[in-house]
């Protein structure tokens, strides 16, 4: 009678091994043939883009043979499949190269652009889905009455309105008028030397080194820019939430929990959002990961030194280290927040992890 | 259901107001430091700091404020040279031999002294590293073989510079005040030189300090280069070491911003000094605010479009002539770049020796319709024009398809990328260009050159003028009287020179020059001094102060 079961046992221990390994072996499968896509697309794009490198590198004044020279000393005069196979034998070894706009190696650049970056996309997506996940479930719940059109309305003007133009018009009020906020740039320039970041995220930097009034005014600088992003990832979350909280709610288990003689905001807080829970990670995942790509319009008006400012600026000039470089952290980002969203599933739904 | 969720809402509302509060709360700052100049200006074409090295506009600024030179452009009279490290020099009588003489006790930033050495040295990595800027100085027959002979340290305080021809000196001069010409710190860089394998394409051992001075500084200017960071900021600070009158600001600051709107605001508010990319609403508005105050100085590039000859149609004469008459010259001056340009028609930017102020052309249909007849084009043609992305070239453009129109030529714009429409047209595979073009120094030939001179127009030509990117076969007349006007040693025969050529290229080449540009900037009403010189390289800082 025994034996069965720990037959059983090590069945069942085995089965949960197999899904660790398949699991590991997915992200592995995922991790390569994301990279090797990036790397083949970044290739094509820099070398079909009707843009001269070496022009973008020396500027149009240079004389025609310093065009020539560096032409040959960066190797664009040899044949393509060369120039993939040197550039993809780089990119494996970790060597990213110098970027020609800036000069730094590709990795310097996007360890200073990228926490610039990371904390006003973070900041944007906590305002976004603290705001945009109860005005979901409040439309969904008061589904046809004013606060859903307002809820909509919200949503439709975040979809529509070009956030450079909403972006212009918040900087007039708060900034210019009410006095609000601070601008331009992450940090005032009375700070830029006598702070010295450590990750490179200027909040909780500050706030370690206990610098409140440079926490303040840093504060004041990012509040606007990460409003404006949380706003747009507003109007998607919202959207998304009361459409998976219409899904809960006419749910078979929602009307049982009713019978039950459960409360209302038991019943929504509880059983239906926890259950919509798991659609929204995937949404504000993937918001967040979009905001993390860097908000080229956002950050030109703020003057906000970040990636997506960095990586277009790259692009239009041809510097292909750098977009390279961009572009695989960019896909990091991803692959890691989709493996962490796929980690946070297992803790909300019961269900995915049960073996 | 209800009572809840109002709960929710009010716990939110309740967030929101606190959230609001926290950010209310700190009070308006909104002043730059007193010993701080702030300008908000677009930096991102920096490449690089290094003044053998950098060509771009930006760069030329921030070299002109760090860097000292032999001689200076005399801002009282710019067809002029003053002594910046030189006392004084002389040119020997063949024309050919250039001594200089250096002032006493001069130091760099690090507190080194300024020697004839450094001059030398200065010279030579700039002709051996052969960067965008090098021909300014190799164009007086400097090869990396003989510049150790050419440009050399008689003693500690004198410097010997061998031309190859007997230029006008006003030419070499001229050439020098370029920040090419920048004198660098010989023992400093030095300490920072990087080995390098000798290749052919190479051949010296070291790098010159090239990698250092990308970011680095080792000048005697005005103020120091402290820090660069791409895209974000360029800090200067005071020399106290500078051998002319101590800068009253400890400090310069260069933000970069982007944008002309946010300028005007950041501004406004007081949170930087200085708006350098106001674009002509935003200009307006900061020139009627009365706490700022505005200032303007016309620059030395001019605004132009040009026909390639490559296309059958754009190569008959008549055809240049008409279009000529096709641009309306007085609506573009008045609003597309009403404050920021000036119609202009000749290639010599005003303010630069043999200058030439007529603008003959005006907007003239009928005479444009009878040229295009006589070229047997009455029914006119189409074409096309490469436009970049940006203010106000593609304004300049659509006003032009729509004069263009009335003589029945239809133009399509194709929009692009500055890079991509300068690329095609590097490649004489456009039909019409409209772009600008700046001086590289501040002398004619600069301009002379490149729109009158081509010696080879095949696509293989390897002296790339203007006149070659639009397949032009200049007249060799006007290629020699180009040539000649380099040699001419009395300046107003030289400028005469000059605006011979210039009113040739007016009537009959396949280049339109609308405009010439005016940079403009808007500052805070307590500043003193702050003015926008001639050229991109003398808008000094260094006599700025505040109130």
């Amino acid at each position: 009678m025994t034996l069965p079961e720990t037959t059983q046992l090590a069945g069942r221990r085995r089965a949960r091994a197999n899904g660790w390994a398949g699991n590991a072996l997915r992200f592995l499968v995922i991790i390569v043939t994301t990279y090797l896509g990036l790397l083949a697309v970044t290739f094509f794009i820099g070398r079909v883009i009707p843009i001269d490198p070496v022009l973008a590198i020396l500027g149009d004044r240079a004389p025609a043979h310093v065009v020539e020279r560096t032409r040959e000393l960066l190797g664009f005069n040899k044949p393509l499949y060369q120039q993939f196979y040197i550039y993809v034998r780089d990119a494996l070894t970790g060597n990213f190269g110098t970027s020609v706009l800036t000069t730094n190696p590709v990795m310097t650049d996007i360890r200073r652009v990228f926490p610039a970056t990371l904390e006003l996309a973070t900041f944007g997506t906590i305002i976004g889905s603290l705001i945009g996940v109860p005005l979901g479930v409040l439309a969904a719940v008061k589904r046809g009455s004013i606060a859903d059109q307002i809820v909509r309305v919200i949503g439709l003007v975040g979809y529509s309105v070009p956030i450079f133009w909403l972006a212009l018009l918040s900087l007039l009020l708060f900034y210019a008028r009410l006095k609000w906020v601070a601008f331009p740039g992450r940090i005032d320039i009375v700070y830029e030397y006598s702070f010295t970041p450590v990750t490179g995220l200027y909040l909780i930097d500050s706030a370690w080194q206990g610098q409140w009034d440079v926490f303040r005014d840093v504060f004041r600088h990012i509040i606007l820019p990460a409003s404006l992003l949380g706003y747009f990832s507003l109007a998607y979350i919202s959207r998304m939430t009361r459409s998976f909280m219409l899904n809960e709610l006419a749910q078979e288990y929602i009307v049982a929990a009713r019978a039950k003689g459960l409360s209302e905001s038991r019943i929504i807080w509880a059983h239906a959002l926890r259950n919509a829970a798991v659609p929204l990670v995937t949404v504000i995942a993937l918001s967040y990961a979009g905001l993390l790509e860097g908000s080229v319009l956002t950050e030109t008006v703020f003057a906000w030194p970040g990636l997506g400012l960095y990586i277009t600026n790259s692009l239009q000039n041809a510097d292909m280290n750098a977009v390279l470089g961009g572009t695989i952290v960019i896909g990091s980002v991803f692959i890691a927040i989709n493996i962490l969203s796929d980690l946070l599933y297992r803790t909300l739904d019961p269900r995915t992890r049960a073996r | 259901m209800m009572h809840s969720l109002n709960k929710h809402v009010r716990m939110l509302t309740a967030g929101a107001a606190l959230s609001l509060l926290l950010v209310a709360g700190a009070p308006a700052f909104a002043e730059t430091p007193a010993d701080t100049l702030v300008e908000g200006w677009a930096i991102d074409d920096i490449i690089t700091m290094d003044p053998g090295e950098a060509f771009e506009l930006s760069t030329a600024e921030v070299t002109a404020n760090t860097y000292s030179y032999l001689v200076r452009l005399d801002l009282n009279d710019t067809s002029k040279v003053v002594g910046d490290l030189a006392e004084s020099w002389t040119v020997s009588d063949d024309g050919l031999t250039y001594t200089f003489k250096l002032k006493p006790g001069l130091k760099f930033a690090s507190g080194n002294p300024v020697t004839a050495e450094d001059v030398a040295y200065s010279f030579e990595r700039v002709v051996k590293l052969d960067k965008s800027p090098a021909f300014i100085l190799t164009q007086f027959g400097l090869t990396g073989e003989n510049i150790t002979e050419k440009a050399k340290a008689v003693d500690e305080g004198t410097f010997v510079f061998t031309v190859d021809k007997a230029y006008a000196p006003s030419f070499v001069l001229n050439c020098l005040t370029a920040t090419v010409g920048s004198v660098v710190d010989k023992k400093l860089v030095l300490e920072h030189v990087k080995a390098v394998t000798p290749s052919d394409e190479y051949k010296y051992d070291n790098d010159f300090g090239n990698e250092w001075l990308k970011t680095g500084y080792a000048g005697s200017g005005a103020f120091k280069m402290r820090e660069w960071r791409a895209n974000e900021v360029v800090v200067m600070e005071r020399n106290d070491n500078y051998y002319g009158e101590k800068a009253p600001l400890a400090r310069v600051i260069y933000r970069h911003m982007k944008e002309s709107s946010g300028q005007r605001l950041a501004l406004e508010a007081g949170d930087i000094d200085v708006a350098r990319n106001l674009e002509p609403g935003d200009f307006d508005a900061v020139s009627k605010n009365a706490d700022l105050a505005t200032t303007n100085a016309p620059k030395g590039t001019v605004y132009y479009f040009s026909l390639n000859q490559k296309n059958q149609n754009l190569a008959k004469p008549e055809v240049a002539e008409a279009f000529k008459y096709l641009v309306d010259y007085d609506a573009i001056g008045s609003t597309l770049i009403k404050g920021i340009g000036e119609v202009h028609q000749t290639f010599l930017p005003k303010g630069v020796l043999g200058e030439l102020d007529e603008n003959p052309y005006k907007l003239d249909v009928a005479k444009a319709k009878e040229l295009l007849a006589k070229a047997g084009l009455a029914d006119g043609f189409s074409v096309t024009m490469d436009v970049r992305n940006t203010q106000p070239i593609t304004g300049v453009a659509e006003s032009i398809q729509q004069t263009l129109a009335q003589a029945n030529i239809k133009m399509e714009i194709i929009p692009g990328d500055g890079k991509q429409t300068l690329t095609k047209y590097r490649a004489r595979t456009h039909d019409i260009y409209i772009g600008q073009w700046g001086q590289d120094y501040f002398d004619p030939n600069s301009n002379a050159e490149t729109f009158t001179v081509n010696p080879d127009n095949s696509d293989e030509g390897k002296v790339k003028t203007l006149a070659w990117r639009n397949t032009w076969d200049v007249p060799k007349e006007w290629t020699d009287e180009s040539k000649a006007a380099l040699l001419e040693k009395d300046a107003a025969k030289r400028a005469e020179m000059y605006k011979d050529l210039q009113k040739k290229v007016l009537a009959n080449s396949p280049f339109v020059i609308i405009f010439q540009q005016t940079e403009v900037a808007g500052y805070r009403g307590n500043l003193k001094g702050f003015k926008l010189g001639p050229s991109f390289d003398t808008n000094y800082v260094f006599n700025v102060s505040k109130e």
